[in-house]
Order: structure tokens, then C-alpha cells, then sequence
């Protein structure tokens, strides 16, 4: 398309764009879920209707970061797509379902006055939001530590080794992350009781969340250790643990002194920092293979990327998309800023 | 012998089905899955499409006139369309991962190619729907009337796009241009060679138009068969004779033009695709004359279609001249031929019904303009049924399409069977396929569910505003905190 693409590592772009578009994701579907994930612990119909609508204008838009990440993947590294999608076949089915059961019990559960129809759909909105989470979480830990491949690069493992010690714990450390910063959007978007209320858990996440934080590097050092070679090998990068840390440091902060966006901010850089080690770690691969020693099978930025004539007309369809997309996303948060309102349009 | 309980599901449908052998091949299988997945979230956009056309035209008119009328029934669309949209988000997701659950040869053979235009189609219409749904649902007191209308334009532009990126990549399965097959990791795949060629494909134009088009028929009728039904219930008579003029004159211009576009698209097919058009017409044996079958019955063994045909039929809409051979079945290898029975049905289906709605529409502007259709009955009741009609039609153009394709998954390059994920068993997609059923059976339900309590409360329950409903809302939310609050003692 541009002559000067030539000069460009396409393929690195391109696991940058990914990582962006999935990192997008986890910013803002991560309050979302964890919207989801604490549902449940609000009580009565009011607190539970500010819940929803404070994410109401936004959650779809915010599900869309997944599709595009979806299909930039297939796009950009279709070998992944394949491989992946098709290994993590009944999680990623379950984790269909809970999307759907999310989308519609938002949009169902105040159409209806009944109080049966009411609590269903909660607790439907909370199981889904929280087993989707976990499932995000577990694909994520199996990535990290590695999936079994064979030769010809396609899944050779079982179900039941997805669900292996080390994903599990991802997959409970990205709920307990989700559901702190949930825990802070929602304080930043309330007022009066519900905001009084949720502010008070904010430790309780923080703490929790510090726990999994700990026991996931933990592990990481020990069983994955491969995940921080580059880290170790260039200590620049170690700058970035030691941002993350301060940013998570800061959050409680940030809530104490009232400055609830700072605090949201945080959480969000929080988020970034670890999404950029995670694609850190598992570099210039996108699936290591498990075991490490039969690294010749994973699936990487190159011998899993499609040409790079496409990864070049990708790059220029995503450079006429970008502006509009931030500006498109900007404009809807700054219409409907401020704290959430319940009028006769409201989930 | 200890058999798995997927072997005792075979063991059982071989027994019940007798002579006839089942095994649950995952082909089958994951076709059947993708049939149903895809059929169920395209009852969705195509409303979604159709009905914000409507929308457009209802809030421009609005903002023209200052009438309140439009005021109102653009309200009332507007959460009418809010649910259709739920519902084809929510099971549109479900489309977007499938292709590498299911059909990850496939996945690999096109990513190249597919990839980037379903990409496209994330970027540039996912996001613009998303986005500006956010204002044209929750954004009335927000922001200006005028902007307002932007969103809704936005909307209904961004539905448009999914629908233009979603059939390009699907016509370039029907007839690849713009590649060539590269070797990569031991497999061929297909690769772009010229991007603009892949957008503009053989087929890309014709099958775009007629998609739109059949969405348009779709969304129109929703809106005339709710009028229809208040018109008879004598209520809301403001909305319903406003909703019955535009749905009607929307229904009778997009049925019009469909037939032009109808026709375009079998002429391109009877090019590129000469077995579908041969199986859309259960057209076996090349003659001097093609023959146009109105309707009838396939007998696939001895090879004829049984009912009435025009002849030469076939050969003078292709070609203006009854005189003139199309290829028929007979110059298509056996093992790559599509099934004919469902072809033929499915198209013949579609335009029957196609005629149908293009009769009904002009008969409804018809008593419109003598002014005696409010009163007419029988024509109300026709036209409150109507609105199945477009989605049937819409789903059997698709069953032609993708059927007419068989056997292959991209036509002439890679067959459907060796498409299928390799490492994914039989008895995973069987479970999914249980899984979709009864979560999309439970959504259907929900969806008739509360599409009729929207129609039931009616434009002026969509319309009013906070102050009006708080009473009710408060006591009913109070009485339910209540409820809530014991429940949990």
C-alpha cells in the first residue's frame, strides 16, 4: 500500500495492534464484568438498576473490542485463530453462552416488574459476568504457561488439562481484577448510598486482588519462568512491574483523598501494565508450545501471520479506522459522564 | 463391550432410523451447528437493517415537519429496535468465533483473504453501531434533537457496513478473485492479491443489493404489521396510519427493486456458479431449451422435476432468447454437484414469496389510496401475518446461497468436508449444538415474549416521560425491594 511498510516489521505491528485491541478490552469489558461480578452484593431494586445503568450506555460498544480482537486475530495470525479456537473448543463455547446470558439479561431484567423475573436475570447477569471472566482468565493463564501442540500446530492437549492449576489461578486472579476495578468505576459513577457502600469494599478488592497479584507472580517464577526471560534479560522492562506496582499502590490513595477518576485511571494503567507483560512474556510467540522443549511447535508472530500484502492493507484499513473508533468511543464517555441517573430510558 | 455414550447416541439413532445409517460425522455435524447459529442471529439484522432505514426516515421526518406523531413513533421504533439489536449482538458474537471453533482448515485456507474484511467490518461498522446505539437509546435529553438524528443515521449507516463487509467475505467464497493459493506450513492457502479485486468479486455487488434489499422488505413489514394490528384494534391510530403509509411505500419500492436485483443475481450466478443455478432450477440434462419450473417436486433418482414449467423459460430470463442451451447438471461432475432438492425448494420458496409480498404491498398502497384500507379487514389481518413472510424468504435466499455452493466451502478451491477443525470431536459439537438449541430456543421465547408486551403497551408507554411513569415505577420497585429484602432474611 505505502512504500515505506516495507521497512516496517509488519508482524510486529500487527502483535501489537492485537495486544492493543485485546488490552482495549480488558480495560473497559473488565469494569463491565466486574459490574457483573459484584451485582450480586448490592441489594434491592434501585442499588441493582444503578449497577446496570452505570454501564448501560457502554458495555456493548465495549464487547466490541473483543470482536474486532477476534477478528484482527484471524486476520493477522489465522494459524492462531485455528489452532487456538478450535483446541479451547468447549470453553470458548461456554464462554459464547455467558456473553449471550450478559448481553440479554441487561437487556431484559428491568422490562419486566416481576420480582421472579427480576432476581433471575441478576443472578443471571452476575454467573455470567463472573464465569465468563474466569474463562477469559483461564485461556489467558493457558497462553502464559504454555499449550500442548504437535508438529503440525495444532491443539494436542484435553479438556481437562486446560484447566490446569497454574490457568485456574490466572483465570481467579483476572476475576479478583475485574472485580477491584469494577469496584472503582462503579464509585466513580454513583453518588450517595450504593457510593458509600462500594467505596467500603474497595480494600476488600484491593486486598484480594494483591493476594491472587502475588500468588500468579509467585507461580510464575517458578513454573513459568520462561514467561520472564525477556524481563530479566533487558531490566528496562522491569520498570514496567515496578510502575504497575505503583500505580496499584496508589489506587487506595487516590479513593482516600476522594479523587475517585485519578483512582479509575490507576486501575485502567494497572490493567495496561499487565496486559504489556503478559505480551512481554510470551514474545515473539503467540502460543508457546507446552512442554518449552518442544518450542519448534509454537505457533509465533511469523510462521503464524498471514502475508504480509495483507498484514500491509490491514494496517492501512486500521489507520483510516482508528481516529474514528477513539473519537467515537471518546464522545460516548464524554456524553454520558458524570454520575448515572435512572430515567424512563434506563435498563 | 463398553461402549461411550457417544456411541450409544449412534447405537440409538441407527436403531430408531432403521435401515438407514447414521454416524454422527463431525461435517454433519458442524454444519448443522453452523446452520443453526447462523440462522437464528439472521433473523436479527435483518431487521435491525430494515428498521433503521425506518428510523431515519421516521425521526427526518420529525425533525422536517415537527410533528409529534413522528415524534412518538420514532420512540416507540427506537425500543422496539433496542431489543432486535440486543438479541443480534448477543448472538452475533457467537458468528465472529465459530469460524476457528469449527472450521479452522477453513480458517487457515481464508484467513488471508476473510479475515481482513471481517476485521473491516469490526472496525468500521461494529464500532459506529455500538457506539452511536448508546446516544440513540439513552442520549434524548442528552444531546440536540439534531444530533440525535446523527446517531440514528449512524445506526442504520453502521448496520448497512456489517452487512457490506459480512456478504463480500461470503461472495468470495461464492466466487473467489483477487488471490492466488501459496504454500504456508505445509498447506495451501489462499492469499490476496488484489484487495480491491476481493471487495468487488464476481458476485460481491449483486448479492450485497439483494441482502439490503431483502432487509429492507423485512424491516418494512415489521413496522406494517404492527400498524396493521393497531389499526384493528382500533388504538393508536395516529402511529399505526403513519407506520402503514411509510412501511407499505418502503415494502412496494424494495420489493420492486428486488426482483431487478433478483434477476441480476441468477444472471451472475448462471456465470460463475452454473451447478447452483442448475439446482435452483433442477435443470439436469443440457438441451436446445431451458425450461423455467414454477414450483414442483425434485426426484433427484430419476433425474426431472415433477410440475408445471414455462418452456424456455429458463433460457430467455438468462439470455432474452428461448432458444438458447444452459448448462445443466449433466456438465457437472457427480461428486460436485450441490443438493438439488433443497436448492430448488428454497429458491423457488423465496420467490414465491417474493411475488407474494410485491402482490400484498401494492394491494395495501392500493386501498391505501382509495381510502378504505383501515376498514378492510381481511387485508389487515394479512398484513399483520406479513411480517413472517420476509424472514422466511431471507432465510431461504440463504439456504439457496450456501446449499447451491455445496460441496464446496469455497467454490471451486476447497471442499466443505476438509474445511471442519481437525482435533475437534463429534461428541463436543453435539454437546454445543444442545447447548445453542436450548439457550436460542429460551432467547426466541423471551424475544416473542417481550416484543408483544412493547406492542401491548404501546407508542405512548415508549413515549412518556419520567414524571409520568415514576409513580408506578416507584411502587412497583418499592413492593419488589420489599420482596427482596424478606427473601434474603
Amino acid at each position: 500500500m505505502f512504500p515505506f511498510y516495507e521497512q516496517l516489521d509488519l508482524n510486529l505491528i500487527w502483535f501489537i495492534i492485537v495486544g492493543v485491541l485485546l488490552t482495549g478490552y480488558a480495560v473497559l469489558d473488565g469494569f463491565d464484568l466486574g459490574v457483573g461480578i459484584l451485582h450480586l452484593l448490592t441489594k434491592g431494586d434501585t442499588e441493582r438498576r444503578l449497577m446496570l445503568n452505570s454501564i448501560g450506555p457502554v458495555w456493548d460498544g465495549n464487547e466490541v473490542w473483543l470482536v474486532t480482537g477476534g477478528g484482527a486475530l484471524f486476520a493477522a495470525f489465522p494459524d492462531v485463530y485455528a489452532t487456538v479456537f478450535s483446541g479451547f473448543y468447549i470453553p470458548l463455547m461456554l464462554l459464547l453462552v455467558m456473553l449471550i446470558f450478559r448481553a440479554v439479561s441487561i437487556e431484559f431484567r428491568s422490562k419486566e416488574p416481576m420480582p421472579w423475573w427480576r432476581r433471575f436475570w441478576d443472578v443471571s447477569f452476575s454467573v455470567s459476568s463472573l464465569l465468563g471472566a474466569l474463562i477469559l482468565g483461564v485461556a489467558l493463564g493457558n497462553i502464559a504457561r504454555g499449550v500442548p501442540l504437535s508438529a503440525n500446530r495444532e491443539f494436542a492437549g484435553t479438556l481437562l488439562g486446560l484447566f490446569n492449576p497454574y490457568a485456574l489461578l490466572v483465570g481467579l486472579t483476572t476475576v479478583s481484577l475485574f472485580a477491584m476495578h469494577a469496584s472503582i468505576y462503579v464509585v466513580m459513577k454513583t453518588e450517595g448510598e450504593l457510593q458509600a457502600k462500594v467505596r467500603s469494599w474497595i480494600k476488600n478488592t484491593i486486598a484480594i486482588f494483591a493476594i491472587f497479584y502475588v500468588m500468579t507472580t509467585m507461580s510464575t517464577l517458578l513454573y513459568v519462568p520462561q514467561m520472564t526471560e525477556h524481563i530479566r534479560r533487558e531490566p528496562l522492562f522491569f520498570v514496567l512491574a515496578i510502575l504497575d506496582m505503583l500505580a496499584i499502590a496508589g489506587i487506595p490513595r487516590a479513593i482516600y483523598h476522594g479523587k475517585d477518576f485519578e483512582a479509575f485511571l490507576l486501575s485502567c494503567f494497572n490493567i495496561v501494565c499487565l496486559m504489556a507483560l503478559f505480551g512481554l512474556g510470551i514474545f515473539p510467540d503467540l502460543v508457546p508450545a507446552y512442554p518449552s522443549t518442544l518450542s519448534q511447535n509454537s505457533l509465533n508472530i511469523y510462521n503464524a501471520a498471514s502475508s504480509s500484502a495483507t498484514l500491509g492493507i490491514m494496517l492501512t484499513i486500521t489507520l483510516m479506522a482508528l481516529p474514528l473508533v477513539l473519537s467515537y468511543t471518546a464522545s460516548i464517555y464524554w456524553i454520558f459522564r458524570g454520575k448515572v441517573k435512572l430515567t424512563s430510558k434506563s435498563y | 463391550m463398553r461402549l461411550n455414550w457417544l456411541q450409544y447416541v449412534n447405537l440409538i439413532l441407527m436403531n430408531d432410523i432403521g435401515s438407514h445409517m447414521i454416524t454422527l460425522d463431525p461435517v454433519i455435524l458442524s454444519r448443522v451447528q453452523f446452520a443453526l447459529t447462523v440462522s437464528f442471529h439472521y433473523i436479527f439484522p435483518v431487521f435491525s437493517i430494515g428498521l433503521g432505514l425506518l428510523l431515519v426516515v421516521m425521526e427526518g421526518l420529525y425533525l422536517k415537519t415537527g410533528n409529534e406523531t413522528y415524534h412518538k413513533m420514532t420512540h416507540f421504533w427506537v425500543s422496539i429496535f433496542a431489543l432486535i439489536f440486543g438479541i443480534g449482538v448477543a448472538t452475533g458474537i457467537v458468528m465472529e468465533f465459530q469460524f476457528g471453533t469449527n472450521w479452522s482448515n477453513y480458517s487457515r485456507f481464508v484467513g488471508d483473504v476473510f479475515g481482513s474484511a471481517l476485521a473491516a467490518e469490526g472496525l468500521f461498522a461494529f464500532f459506529l453501531e455500538s457506539g452511536f446505539l448508546a446516544i440513540l437509546l439513552f442520549g434524548w435529553n442528552k444531546v440536540s434533537k439534531l444530533m440525535h438524528f446523527v446517531a440514528t443515521v449512524m445506526v442504520a449507516l453502521g448496520a448497512h457496513f456489517s452487512a457490506v463487509w459480512i456478504v463480500v467475505a461470503n461472495s468470495w467464497q461464492q466466487t473467489p478473485a483477487g488471490f492466488h493459493l501459496v504454500e504456508h506450513n505445509g498447506f495451501m492457502r489462499a492469499e490476496i492479491t488484489d484487495f480491491w479485486a476481493m471487495v468487488f468479486n464476481p458476485s460481491s455487488v449483486d448479492r450485497l443489493i439483494h441482502v439490503i434489499l431483502g432487509a429492507w422488505v423485512a424491516g418494512a413489514f415489521l413496522v406494517v404489521s404492527v400498524s396493521a394490528y393497531y389499526l384493528l384494534k382500533n388504538r393508536d391510530l395516529d402511529v399505526a396510519k403513519a407506520g402503514i403509509k411509510m412501511g407499505l411505500i418502503v415494502a412496494f419500492i424494495s420489493c420492486g427493486l428486488q426482483m431487478l436485483s433478483g434477476h441480476s443475481s441468477a444472471v451472475g450466478v448462471s456465470e460463475h456458479q452454473p451447478a447452483k443455478l442448475a439446482a435452483m432450477e433442477g435443470h439436469y440434462v443440457t438441451s436446445e431449451s431451458a425450461d423455467l419450473s414454477l414450483f414442483g417436486w425434485v426426484d433427484e433418482k430419476n433425474q426431472k422435476v415433477i410440475g408445471p414449467s414455462i418452456p424456455g423459460g429458463l433460457s430467455f430470463l438468462l439470455y432474452q432468447n428461448f432458444t438458447q442451451p444452459v448448462a445443466a447438471l449433466d456438465t457437472i461432475k457427480e461428486e460436485n454437484r450441490p443438493p438439488v432438492q433443497i436448492t430448488f425448494q428454497s429458491f423457488h420458496l423465496m420467490v414465491g414469496i417474493g411475488i407474494a409480498l410485491s402482490g400484498l404491498a401494492a394491494l395495501g398502497l392500493f386501498l391505501l389510496w382509495r381510502g378504505t384500507l383501515y376498514k378492510n379487514t381481511l387485508v389487515l389481518l394479512a398484513l399483520i401475518f406479513s411480517v413472517i413472510l420476509p424472514q422466511v424468504a431471507n432465510q431461504a435466499g440463504w439456504v439457496t446461497a450456501e446449499v447451491g455452493r455445496q460441496p464446496w466451502v469455497v467454490y471451486g478451491l476447497l471442499k466443505t468436508k476438509h474445511g471442519i477443525s481437525p482435533v475437534v470431536k463429534s461428541g463436543d459439537i453435539l454437546f454445543s449444538i444442545i447447548l445453542f438449541s436450548s439457550v436460542y430456543l429460551l432467547l426466541f421465547a423471551l424475544f416473542i415474549f417481550l416484543l408483544n408486551r412493547k406492542i401491548q403497551k404501546g407508542p405512548d408507554y415508549a413515549m412518556a416521560t419520567d414524571a409520568e411513569l415514576s409513580p408506578a415505577r416507584e411502587s412497583a420497585a418499592a413492593g419488589w425491594s420489599q420482596q427482596l429484602a424478606q427473601g434474603e432474611q
